[in-house]
């Protein structure tokens, strides 16, 4: 228990720290680049700088390499090679414009390393009434999975502060159901998750310094689908992931198809004329989670964030009383 | 409309406790037996044909329950 203990600590040092003390220099060799964005939400168009998955994934690869120096486990092997391949799919989108399947087929090819390592346990484990055992089933839901959760992720990556703030909350909340279910290394080797995104949090809050980009929110996405197969909490983590997922469900239903944001002209949300967000009466327009949460309500971009994070709260305390339900068998 | 998206999240969350039950009680133990080695393979297929109607009613009932939840602000 006392290297769980130390392992534990350091981990979640080095992941906080690297992203805390990386992001500023980040910041700064983009902005000598010019690598930035408009913040369409400001009033005075302010350019951030992006993306923010470089240091984002300095403190995964960092904790993640320091915890497989106590634990020499394929699953941490997995974590690190598949969170890695999605931040390069991510830098990709970044760097060049993709088509909207782009990232659901290279973020299902990115999942391959989970099966090679024979990372994953094929019975699919449900709160309340047990396990079920689907061997070959079970490869299909990991070439989904990455996919699902990357791009859940990146569709939620909206507004200031909202991915990395969302993703601290939904990665405890996972480390919390791993150590309900006992499964240690795994909880451990999720803090990284919620330190990287906490720190980066502090540069993405509003007013954003800089945005995680595809890059990051896709690391984000990966790394999060990754634990929840390894760990074997496919559905506790899709619980605590779910106003994201009604944020992609909403938004598919109203387009009934894939497509990118960037390639929809009416937007789903307008300003007033005080620069606060209010939905849009847009027929044509998708239907979001923050186009719902601005119904008849117009709210300032922060306020948005935190109704956001209330309802990520209340899916991570769902996540959790389904971790103690596993326990629990009709 | 933001008390209807909280009562959505837990739809979602008791739909999917719901679902868990059928996949265990009647997906688990389908198994095929007399095709020797390709036992597996069509037992896994016919669970596959059955989560993926699963899934479709899953969504069936999850766009009727949005429609349900939002239907004056969606039309709106």
């Amino acid at each position: 228990m006392e290297q769980e203990i130390i392992s534990a600590v350091i981990t979640s040092v080095i992941a906080f720290f690297v992203v805390y003390v990386t992001t500023p220099f980040l910041i700064k060799g983009l902005k000598k680049r010019n690598l930035t964005v408009k913040d369409f939400n400001k009033k005075e168009g302010t350019m951030v700088p992006r993306p923010g998955g470089p240091s984002i994934i300095a403190g995964i690869l960092a904790s993640e390499f320091a915890l497989y120096a106590f634990f020499p486990t394929n699953e941490i092997i997995a974590i690190i090679i598949t969170t890695s391949l999605a931040y390069i799919v991510g830098l990709i989108d970044d760097k060049k414009t993709m088509g909207g399947w782009f990232k659901p087929i290279a973020l299902g090819v990115v999942a391959l390393p989970i099966i090679l390592l024979g990372a994953y346990d094929s019975n699919l484990a449900f709160p309340l009434f047990g396990e079920v055992k689907i061997p070959v089933l079970y490869l299909a839901i990991i070439i989904l999975m990455i996919p699902i959760t990357g791009n859940t992720i990146n569709s939620i990556d909206v507004m200031n502060g909202v991915a990395s703030g969302f993703m601290t909350i939904a990665g405890f909340a996972l480390t919390i159901s791993l150590f309900i279910i006992q499964n240690y290394e795994i909880a451990i080797a999720s803090l990284p998750l919620g330190f990287v995104s906490l720190a980066f949090y502090k540069f993405h809050k509003f007013p954003s310094k800089i945005f995680p980009g595809d890059s990051g929110a896709l690391t984000f996405g990966a790394m999060y689908g990754t634990l929840a197969i390894v760990g074997g909490v496919e559905i506790v983590a899709a619980i605590a992931l779910l106003p994201a997922v009604i944020n992609s469900f909403l938004f598919l239903s109203s387009m009934k198809r894939i497509v990118e944001h960037r390639q929809i002209n009416a937007k789903p949300v307008e300003h007033t004329d005080d620069f606060k967000l209010k939905a849009t009466t847009e027929k044509k327009a998708p239907i979001t989670l923050v186009r719902l949460i601005l119904v008849g309500n117009p709210l300032s971009e922060k306020q948005v964030a935190h109704v956001i994070f209330k309802l990520g709260i209340l899916s991570g305390i769902l996540a959790i009383i389904s971790a103690f339900m596993m326990g629990v068998s009709i | 409309m933001i008390g209807a998206i909280f009562v959505f999240i837990i739809t979602m969350w008791i739909l999917l406790i719901i679902g868990g039950g059928i996949v265990v009680t009647f997906l688990g133990p389908i198994s095929i037996t007399g095709y020797g080695d390709l036992n597996q393979i069509i037992s896994s297929v016919i669970k596959a044909i059955i989560a993926i109607i699963l899934v479709i009613i899953w969504i069936v009932i999850l766009t009727k329950m949005k429609n349900l939840i939002f239907h004056k602000e969606i039309k709106s």
